[in-house]
């Protein structure tokens, strides 16, 4: 089955997204406990685009789209135009950096590689796609 | 969205926050811990209706926890459900927060920090 989900690059958006990632996963009989962590991978994700790569910036957009492949997995594909960042090579901070130096960014994607499985970035042609990919 | 609450209480500033703690409103958490930290020296979170918390959620709790400990200011939080919890233990943070139960194990935790 496959859904989809477009929406502006603005923070208030991220409650919309996680509501509609609630309801495909709920339609699917996910347990709650992979539901949640699932939701909260895509979350972090989707955040970070609208803060780092979009600035915040309502007129632009991504689109959100969820494959659930039952007994298999799902996948899902977050799209955008612009500077895609390498969700892979990120080279993630030490908790213990994130404390001393008092960050209060540098978990989301290190949340992100914990949940799913398997996380990549393909770009083409200045279409940025991150697929994720969570076995269930 | 997230609505939260404070009050104190003999000394201790209690935070009661409600709803969801995300890239959007994680800005309302760390504006209310700052503040507490300028009024008390114990801090309780009283997170039993946080319904939601992103890594934006987490980074404002970890974010302080130097500054909690150089001006010798305690900080407990309790009421978590197992959801929210979990987030806070994939990356190992319940080891480094102060995490209880309820609000009376938060008081006398308090009094053994």
């Amino acid at each position: 089955m496959n859904y989809k989900l477009n929406f502006q690059c603005s923070r208030d958006q991220l409650g919309h997204v996680r509501t509609f990632l609630n309801d495909v996963l709920s339609k699917h009989l996910i347990p709650d406990k992979e539901k949640n962590e699932m939701v909260l991978a895509i979350d972090e994700v989707c955040a970070n685009l609208i803060i780092h790569s979009h600035n915040c910036d309502p007129d632009e957009s991504i689109v959100l789209k969820v494959n659930v492949e039952e007994n298999k997995g799902i996948t899902f594909e977050i799209e955008d135009h612009g500077d895609g960042f390498n969700i892979k090579d990120y080279k993630e901070p030490s908790i213990n950096e994130i404390v001393t130096q008092r960050r209060k960014g540098g978990m989301g994607l290190m949340l992100v590689r914990r949940i799913m499985d398997n996380v990549e970035l393909i770009n083409d042609q200045g279409k940025n796609t991150y697929r994720l990919f969570k076995k269930i | 969205m997230v609505e939260i609450l404070s009050d104190i209480t003999d000394d201790i500033y209690k935070i009661q926050v409600i709803g969801e703690v995300d890239a959007s409103s994680s800005i309302h958490l760390d504006q209310s811990i700052n503040e507490a930290t300028k009024k008390s020296k114990m801090i309780v979170v009283d997170c039993q209706e946080l319904e939601y918390i992103s890594s934006a959620g987490l980074g404002v709790f970890m974010s302080y926890i130097n500054e909690l400990k150089e001006k010798k200011i305690k900080m407990v939080l309790f009421g978590l459900s197992e959801k929210v919890r979990h987030v806070f233990q994939i990356l190992g943070l319940d080891q480094l927060l102060n995490i209880v139960n309820s609000y009376e194990e938060a008081k006398n935790l308090m009094n053994e920090l």
